[in-house]
């Protein structure tokens, strides 16, 4: 039923690495002593915190609350003791500590009362997205969006398919790898609830072939599934970005700053399917994931399936530790994802992940000037001109980058894979990215107190104004008296009132300045 | 000849009332500029510039009195601006760029005298006679007016400190001085 494939532009072709750990079977983690929940593992408002030290809490229990339009709960994982709301260690660049609930697991995993399965063929499509907020369910493909405020799309755009990503473009990763081999059957029921609950017909599955293993096996799970397609796409980096994916499957270009849903298309990681699947059908929260841990310098890379905010450092443990120390700690894929500063910080919803690389496999290079050989310009899938963009961040121009597409830039980082000269192409556009979200937040911030100087100013006056008033009426007064009292008084003291009256007069006079100078 | 002379006084008495008529009805309050400087202005009247507030500052930046880099709390940003709006070049290089700050309260040391509260250009502080006063952190603008007027020396400014929500890369460093000959361009 499908087409030809589209060609996109650009992209590259980085060494896979997959190889370290795509024939290995998920192997679960044994509970870790302690679990780090942070209040955002998600895009969007932080979770709310609804458990206090010492509470008791049970397995898939919700111990932080969305808040606001685009939120997520957090769950308890295990059933367990909360140590406490405190500032830890986030598996982020930053490496900067942020509000996390820590529990210690009572070892029984003991579940809460779970929430009715649902029907999906039955049940209103508001009901489905609604489980699947309460259960917490974000893009586990690294964006961790929310998922049930896509499956919500169809409410304002004509859709036409649901494309379910199981790309995996990144090098080193095999967990969507992995869980499609050993659950394509639940992967592919979750991908027809989500296109139930958004109203579309068509689900296209997209897979590199790369993982042929992968593909036969969602091939034979979709074999008797009406609407459902299993395509072979090329492995090329970056095919897993949505818009790319899209152009490849259709054809269809996603204009710069729309969202794919407005060309009709709305794209899900693939183990996000199977959380929609374990949510509606079983009443289960998220709270746990696959994550890879592999790179040079990990003893025995493994696909490992463990609950949020299970320590980084125990996913070594598990894997045999560390066999030679590492030139650097990353979570995500080698291309996309962010190097951390400790190993401490626990794995979070969109941790697909763990890789410890050797000084090899980063092969940081010196930085030399660049040549114009335009190679980063061929590379960038999204048709910019990274030579140019990067010139001008390198000046502070950032308007003048925007004006020619840097926010239309992914990150992709295949820019400065193939640069001859390591530049980090890629590396100015993130800082510039940053630089000019912290910009916007101070005009903000600036237009908020412009107006709070200029409240301050009037009310100052008004101030100013009405305390002259008061004294002018106050003073009229005295006046009145005096004059009142000298009208009462015989003729021949009046000289003597006269002098009493100017001095009081005076006096006033003086006070009233006084007021002014304050 | 008259006629010439007629024609010619005529033409100078009714245009002269014309000019004068418009030199009355279509004058501009002010120099127009000063208002559209103003505006670029951070407008918090914080007084880091050495004038009383954003309009004085305004009024010296269009007379030419005062430098396009002035204003501390605008940074480049703001300097660029200016520079852009009068004409003239700047070296933004030479604007130093403040790391944003806020004002904090050591409670143990407040006497509630409210001094700090009537100086703030932007209402940031919390407090009243006699209580311990705070400063809301999102409409601090950093202006450091509280500090000079607080008796127990109790406020202190210090530097935002960034989140894993706001914290960003920061800009690659320059690669070595041999190796570039203007690498990028
Ligand atoms: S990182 Fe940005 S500029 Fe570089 S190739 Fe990717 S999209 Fe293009
Ligand atoms: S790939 Fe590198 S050297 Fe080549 S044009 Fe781009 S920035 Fe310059």
């Amino acid at each position: 039923m499908m087409g030809a494939l589209f060609k996109i532009r650009g992209g590259v072709h980085p060494d896979d690495r997959k190889h370290l750990t795509k024939d290995l079977a998920i192997e679960k983690i044994p509970m870790p002593p302690v679990l780090h929940l942070p209040l955002q593992q998600h895009i969007g408002a932080h979770a709310e915190p609804e458990v206090e030290r010492g509470d008791k809490v049970l397995k898939g229990q919700v111990i932080a609350r969305a808040k606001g339009m685009i939120s997520a709960p957090v769950h308890a994982p295990t059933s367990g003791t909360i140590l406490g709301l405190h500032s830890y260690h986030s598996p982020t660049a930053s490496g900067l500590r942020w509000q996390t609930i820590t529990m210690r697991p009572d070892g029984f995993d003991r579940w809460i009362r779970r929430a009715p399965p649902l029907d999906p063929l039955t049940c209103r499509p508001e009901e489905i997205s609604r489980r699947v907020a309460d259960c917490g369910v974000v893009g586990m493909g690294g964006a961790t969006f929310p998922s049930a405020i896509k499956l919500n799309l169809g409410d304002r755009h004509k859709l036409e398919q649901l494309v379910i990503n199981g790309s995996e473009c990144e090098p080193y990763l095999t967990c969507d790898d992995r869980l499609m081999r050993e659950k394509a059957a639940q992967v592919i029921d979750g991908a027809r609830i989500m296109a139930h609950s958004i109203g579309v017909v068509q689900v296209i599955i997209a897979i590199e072939d790369n993982k042929p293993e992968a593909i036969a096996a969602m091939r034979e799970a979709a074999a008797d599934v009406p609407d459902t397609s299993v395509v072979t796409v090329p492995s090329h980096y970056p095919m897993g970005a949505e818009k790319q994916l899209i152009q490849t499957l259709t054809g269809k270009e996603t204009p710069a700053g729309k969202l794919t849903a407005d060309i009709g298309v709305v794209v899900h990681n693939a183990a996000t399917a199977l959380a929609v699947h374990d949510a509606v059908r079983h009443g289960k929260p998220l709270i746990d994931r696959v994550v890879t841990v592999s790179g040079g310098a990990v003893a025995r890379p493994r696909n490992i399936q463990a609950p949020f905010g299970t320590p980084i450092f125990d996913l070594l443990e598990f894997c045999g530790g560390l066999k030679e120390e590492p030139e650097v700690i990353l979570v995500g894929g080698p291309m996309m994802g962010q190097p951390i500063k400790s190993v401490h910080a626990p794995i979070l919803k969109g941790t697909n992940g763990v890789l410890a690389l050797t000084r090899a496999e980063t092969a940081s290079r010196q930085v030399m000037p660049c040549i114009r050989c335009a190679a980063c310009v061929s590379a960038c899938p999204m048709g910019l001109l990274p030579l140019d963009m990067a010139a001008r961040v390198r000046k502070d121009e950032l308007d003048s980058a925007v004006k020619i597409g840097l926010m239309d830039c992914i990150s992709c980082g295949a820019c400065s894979y193939v640069c001859p000269s390591n530049i980090p192409l890629v590396q100015y556009f993130n800082f510039a990215k940053g630089r000019l979200k912290a910009i916007d937040g101070e005009q903000r911030k600036q237009r908020l107190t412009r107006k709070l100087a200029t409240l301050r100013l009037t009310r100052m006056e008004e101030q100013m104004r009405a305390k002259k008033e008061a004294f002018a009426r106050r003073k009229a007064e005295q006046a009145e008296k005096a004059a009142q009292a000298a009208a009462a008084q015989p003729a021949a003291q009046s000289g003597a009132q006269e002098a009493v009256a100017q001095s009081g007069g005076s006096a006033e006079t003086g006070a009233a300045e006084g007021g002014d100078r304050q | 000849m008259l006629t010439a002379i007629a024609v010619l006084t005529g033409l100078g008495v009714v245009l002269g009332i014309l000019l004068g008529v418009a030199a009355k009805y279509l004058s501009v309050e002010g120099n127009p500029l000063v208002k559209e400087i103003e505006d670029l202005l951070p407008g918090s009247q914080c007084g880091q510039c050495g004038f009383p507030g954003c309009g004085p500052a305004a009024e010296a930046l269009a007379n030419g009195k005062a430098p396009v880099t002035l204003c501390p709390p605008g940074g480049k940003a703001v300097a660029s601006k200016l520079a852009a709006k009068l004409g003239v070049s700047v070296d933004l290089g030479e604007v130093e760029e403040k790391q944003p700050m806020v004002a904090f309260v050591n409670e143990s040391l407040c006497i509630g005298c409210t001094r700090c509260f009537q100086q703030c250009p932007t209402d940031a502080f919390v407090g009243a006679p006699k209580h311990v006063h705070a400063v809301f952190g999102d409409i601090c603008t950093g202006c450091g007016k509280c500090v000079e007027v607080c008796p127990t020396e109790c406020i202190e400014m210090r530097p935002i400190q960034s989140t894993v929500q706001t914290w960003h890369w920061p800009k690659p460093a320059e690669p070595a001085k041999t190796a570039q000959s203007e690498p990028v361009t």
